[in-house]
């Protein structure tokens, strides 16, 4: 860890622009006491990920490595380490915003274009099939109401989500 | 009969109709009353989190105010559907600055976020529209045989400082609602862990072994069957256990059911009138210790 601190120069630039984010606003708070490690399902299973070790890089300005690598997209979003934080870091918020950030940069896993996909079309990230929406009558539900698809679309191109992902569908 | 605007999500409707049906009728034979409303998308969960937050925020914003418009508080199902829109609504009503940012995004769309109605799930509706004394008179069946390992999933209970649903760590409300039917909901290790569903699509591995862990946990303890709310942890489980019948060469055969299911059966709604064979773990052994 030592070596790759002094690889970087660029920590406070990297931890002002998580925390100028939504989600990202408590980043600075850590003193990495690793309750948030202890309550972590996935860290128990697998090295790949460690909510204490994702906020240190983070503080440390290694916006390279997180942004690309695969840790931030192995958090559950079960929010126990959040809960049980003595400093009150929202962490699985942070990650969020970690995601956030990624993505706006053009790192884009493959199951994230789906759900986007799915909303931008049909505004529900789990289509639909045709044999259940014809089986509700059957099964003695009423027909689905039709999504706001017109709306979301309004909204999605005023916060430029639209854009996020013309972007990762031209690269 | 007092009525809510029903959020349905995606999930259910995609895959899960026993859940729908389930609630429905149970929710009906209780007299709460579900309004489907035109023009509801989805919730803008996690997933969507991930990809920005201040989008996901607007979109569960724009949700409320059809609620708002037709003036109903609403009601989900998904515990996942109920974190998105509980958060942003606690979020937009505490946040005048945010509020402001997203009422912005909404007029796009001609909407306005105005703070004024109440975002429920379905157990608040149970606990506090219902209450305990008029489920447990309301029940015909004995369930009393069963053992139940309740898994609320993490979305209904965290973060507690946003959803204020129950104690973060020592919940009861899910557990009394199981009492309320007769059955007896028990303790197993790591119950309030998660069930590693939304890792499910990036990284199946981890997202197998941490629900197999529930499995494992629930079986050791002597449940007859889990029971959810969430249809994230539904799949997880449900079909989960063919995954680790193919990966791990370990059968289970636990059933999972909706609590929305076991309130239905306890209610003395036919077990044929519930789609119970869209489940991919048979049921069979649950409806034998009901009479």
């Amino acid at each position: 860890m030592e070596q790759r601190k002094a690889e970087n120069t660029n920590d406070l630039a990297f931890s002002k622009e998580i925390s100028s984010r939504l989600g990202g606003e408590t980043v600075t708070l850590c003193y990495q006491c690793g309750t948030c490690a202890s309550s972590c399902p996935v860290a128990r299973i697998t090295e790949k990920f460690n909510p204490r070790e994702v906020i240190k890089m983070s503080l440390w300005g290694e916006k390279k490595e997180i942004l690309s690598g695969d840790a931030i997209w192995l958090c559950c979003s079960c929010y126990n380490c959040q809960e049980r934080c003595p400093q009150r870091v929202e962490i699985a918020d942070v990650i969020y915003a970690l995601r956030n950030i990624a993505i706006k940069e053009g790192n884009v896993p493959n199951i994230y274009s789906e759900f986007a996909a799915g909303l931008l079309n049909e505004g529900r990230i789990v289509p639909i099939s045709k044999f259940l929406e014809k089986k509700r009558p059957e099964v003695g539900l009423p027909p689905l109401k039709p999504a706001g698809v017109d709306a979301l679309r309004k909204i999605l191109s005023a916060t430029g989500f639209d854009k996020l992902q013309k972007k990762e569908e031209a690269s | 009969m007092t009525s809510y605007a029903l959020f349905l999500g995606c999930t259910i409707p995609a895959r899960q109709p026993f859940y729908e049906v389930s609630a429905r009728k149970s929710l009906a034979k209780l007299g709460i009353e579900l309004v489907d409303l035109e023009n509801m998308t989805c919730c803008a969960p996690p997933p969507l989190q991930s990809i920005d937050l201040e989008t996901s925020l607007s979109i569960a914003a724009y949700n409320i105010c059809l609620a708002e418009e037709a003036d109903l508080n609403i009601v989900t199902l998904c515990t996942g559907c109920f974190e998105s829109l509980a958060m942003a609504n606690a979020t937009l009503k505490e946040n005048e600055k945010l509020r402001a940012r997203v009422n912005k995004i909404l007029s796009n769309a001609g909407k306005e976020f105005k703070g004024n109605k109440e975002v429920k799930h379905y157990l608040q509706v149970l606990m506090n529209d219902v209450g305990l004394d008029r489920l447990k008179k309301s029940v015909s069946k004995d369930l009393s045989k069963l053992k139940v390992a309740s898994f609320s999933g993490c979305h209904l209970l965290r973060p507690s400082a946003l959803l204020k649903f129950d104690d973060p760590e020592r919940p009861h409300i899910f557990d009394d609602l199981i009492g309320a039917l007769g059955a007896e909901s028990i303790w197993y290790r790591n119950k309030l862990k998660c069930c590693g569903g939304l890792l499910r699509g990036y990284a199946d591995d981890v997202a197998l072994a941490i629900a197999r862990e529930k499995i494992v946990n629930t079986t050791k303890a002597g449940a007859d069957c889990i029971s959810t709310l969430c249809p994230f942890c539904f799949l997880t489980l449900d079909l989960g256990q063919m995954l680790i019948k193919s990966t791990f060469h370990e059968e289970y055969n636990i059933p999972v059911l909706h609590y929305a299911e076991l309130l239905s059966l306890g209610l003395g709604i036919e077990s044929k009138e519930l789609v119970l064979d869209f489940h991919k773990i048979r049921v069979d052994n649950v409806l034998n210790k009901i009479s």
